[in-house]
């Protein structure tokens, strides 16, 4: 276990079931400010239904929510993103027929009276992008619709961290994307982390966590497996975390690992 | 940001074919907008005015075409609304038809005073639009369904008020003018120095203000050509229609711009800055491109929805004001027809998608002329009604089809 003594964000205990499925059982994560921590998992493992719970689209059934060391209730979006965190999801809900600073500011536009406040959004817009050294964008006033998958991206997540906010989470960000696309994403991923935020990647791809994260959390249907340090750990143990839950005295007691496949 | 005030002529020249250029590239792309609107209306006014020099082009014909285009432009510019959201109102046209059997009822059968009157037929339509409104955003009824019950019950409704075969006739001075009455001469040159130096003085301070903020900006050379484009307009506009176009001028003269021209550009401008400038606006697009992500933006899609249709029903009420002033009162057939159909046909000609999300106010001004046109000019063609049907069909099949293919145009270019 990484032993840093703030987490930003921290769950402990977290269940959470739709009627009689049990889909996160006793779950945890830390996110530090700084680093890039990937939350892994087969598929169905639970990670995206653990994000929802996190970005209070619906509330867990127990456990507990701490963020920067307080207990909190998120039970609603809106609070979710009050304490600072968001959420980049996997379709990334952009609109198509809006340029880049309307999907950015879109639901939270500056205005100035009764009219909109065009020129003061699109400075920040390109203040953000400035901050996050994207130079790929021709122009913030281009429609989405002309964008590639990795600007949309992009942008998708300029949107999360245009609020000062604090933890930024993405759901596979680069699942659809090529190679050159992926690189871009992943350094601009780096970056969020350098600059301060709590980032929580969820990947499937390893060279991807390899690449990017401080700290790997492994599901392993529906239970924590570890959160391990992704210095100090081979790929071989992280692999065998997300397939049997177990790695050597990392992970599950063997008991547990073979009730959960039970 | 690099733009400075005093730029040498030459990068000026550069700014104004960069600008171009990009336009251009625009239209390549699949972003037409208005291009076959303005190309059509133009081609037609030539076509017809060399097959009827005489009854087509005449300036008399001009202002009686403006009036006649009037209410389909107004229903359209409501209708955007809702096309925006990439839903339909079929029950529009019958909304302006029992929008102006209230009016008509109040004014002729009660005595009604004319601004209570006006009131209780665009209140008419803020009903209509919001029950519609919240069956489609609520109930989530297709549009499609419930508008084409609406427009059933409507004609049922204006029957029922108006009587089978009957007319109610409207002698209210107020409403008569707004589809009889010019300008004086002079008006009409103050209105075109109101319009031109307006956009001029917007573009302009606009402009400045980017400048300010650091923000890049159009060159002053491309929006100075935009003015003067508009400027020439105006004139020739102004021109035409402040000559004499009376039979017998020494009875009674007749000249100057048509009064329903400065109405509908107050509500041209209104309507254009609340979707262009407002947050509700900025929502009504969001809505239409992509339901999910508005959602998720924390916008409160129902309600757009119900608003969007509560305007479009009473910009229809309104158009039903211009039927009774144009036809000098309401029968059981006003905004029934093709009038519905003219609508749709003006704001899908103008530019406006079928499909959502794309759309301005200003195109259903545009294609609306262009329907007025063909309405107007084959009559003087052809006394075959059957031919104008089909015409105006092949019209609205051929701007859908410039609308579909637009979007394929602009996904495979990635424009
Ligand atoms: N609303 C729901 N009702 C019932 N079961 C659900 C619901 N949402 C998720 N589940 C179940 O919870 C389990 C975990 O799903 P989840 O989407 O969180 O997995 P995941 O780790 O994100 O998988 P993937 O890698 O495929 O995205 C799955 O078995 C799924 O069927
Ligand atoms: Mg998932």
């Amino acid at each position: 276990m990484t032993e840093d003594p703030a987490p930003v964000l921290r769950l402990r205990g977290i269940n959470k079931s739709f009627g009689a499925v049990h889909v996160l059982k006793d779950v945890g994560l830390d996110a530090w400010a700084g680093k890039v921590t990937a939350l892994v998992g087969d598929n169905g493992a639970g990670k995206s239904t653990f994000v929802k719970g996190i970005a209070g689209i619906y509330g867990f059934d127990s456990g507990e929510y701490l963020f920067e060391g307080r207990p909190v209730s998120v039970s609603h979006p809106k609070q979710a993103a009050e304490l600072g965190i968001e959420v980049v999801y996997q379709d990334l809900a952009l609109c198509d027929n809006l340029d880049v600073v309307q999907n950015m500011f879109l639901g939270r536009e500056i205005r100035s009276g009764l009219t909109l406040d065009e020129n003061s959004m699109e400075r920040r817009a390109e203040e953000t992008l400035r901050g996050l050294s994207v130079r790929t964008l021709k122009s913030v006033r281009q429609k989405v619709s002309s964008l590639s998958g990795g600007q949309r991206q992009t942008v998708a997540i300029a949107k999360a961290v245009l609020w000062n906010s604090k933890v930024v989470i993405l759901d596979e960000p680069t699942a659809a994307l090529g190679v050159a696309q992926t690189e871009q994403v992943l350094s601009l991923v780096r970056r969020l982390a350098d600059n301060g935020l709590a980032v929580v990647l969820i990947s499937h791809n390893m060279n991807d966590v390899l690449q990017v994260a401080d700290s790997v959390c492994a599901l392993y249907l529906g239970r924590t497996a570890a959160q391990v340090d992704a210095g100090s750990t081979s790929t071989t143990q992280i692999v065998e975390l997300i397939t049997s839950g177990r790695s050597g005295d990392l992970g599950l007691p063997p008991t547990l690992a073979q009730e959960a496949v039970a | 940001m690099s733009t400075a005030t005093a730029v040498p002529s030459d990068t000026q020249d550069q700014a104004v074919a960069g600008a171009f250029r990009g336009y251009l590239d625009r239209v390549r792309g699949g972003d037409v907008g208005s291009l076959p609107a303005v190309l059509g209306f133009v081609a037609l006014v030539i076509f017809f005015s060399a097959m009827r020099p005489d009854s087509f082009a005449s300036t008399r014909n001009a202002a009686n075409l403006l009036n006649q285009a009037a209410p389909v432009i107004f229903i359209a510019m409501g209708l955007i609304f809702v096309l925006l959201l990439g839903e339909i109102d079929l029950a529009a046209g019958y909304t302006s038809g029992v929008g102006a059997a209230v009016l008509v009822v109040l004014l002729t059968e009660h005595g009604v005073a004319w601004p209570l009157a006006v009131l209780a037929c665009v209140a008419t339509g803020l009903v209509i639009g919001t029950v519609m409104g919240a069956l489609v955003a609520r109930l989530q009824i297709p549009s499609f369904v419930v508008t084409l019950a609406w427009f059933l019950g409507l004609q049922g409704v204006l029957l029922l008020v108006v009587g089978e075969g009957g007319t109610i006739s409207l002698s209210d001075e107020t409403i008569l003018s707004i589809l009889n009455k010019n300008l004086s001469p002079a008006l009409g040159w103050v209105l075109s120095l109101l319009v031109v130096g307006g956009y001029a003085a917007g573009a302009f301070l606009g402009s400045a203000r980017r400048r300010r903020a650091g923000l890049p900006v159009v060159s002053p050379a491309v929006i100075g050509l935009k003015v003067a484009g508009l400027a020439a307009i105006m004139v020739a506009v102004t021109l035409v229609f402040n000559a004499e176009r009376a039979v017998n001028p020494a009875i009674r003269s007749l000249r100057g711009i048509p009064l329903i021209v400065p109405v509908t550009l107050v509500f041209l401008l209104v309507l254009t800055f609340l979707l262009g400038r407002t947050g509700f606006g900025r929502h009504v697009y969001a809505v239409g491109g992509n339901p999910e992500a508005a959602r998720r933006a924390g916008i409160n899609v129902p309600m757009v929805k119900i608003a969007c249709f509560a305007i479009g029903s009473m910009m229809a009420a309104f158009a039903g004001i211009l039927f009774a002033s144009y036809s000098n009162g309401v029968s059981p057939t006003t905004g029934g027809s093709s009038t519905l159909l003219y609508a749709v046909g003006a704001a899908v000609i103008g530019g406006t998608s079928l499909f959502g999300g794309k759309g301005r106010v200003i195109d259903a001004i545009l294609g609306g002329l262009v329907v007025a046109v063909i309405q107007n000019g084959l009559p003087l063609i052809t006394q075959k009604s059957g031919i104008q049907f089909i015409v105006t069909g092949a019209v609205l099949l051929l701007a859908a089809s410039v609308d579909a293919l637009s979007r394929r145009r602009a996904a495979s270019t990635g424009q």
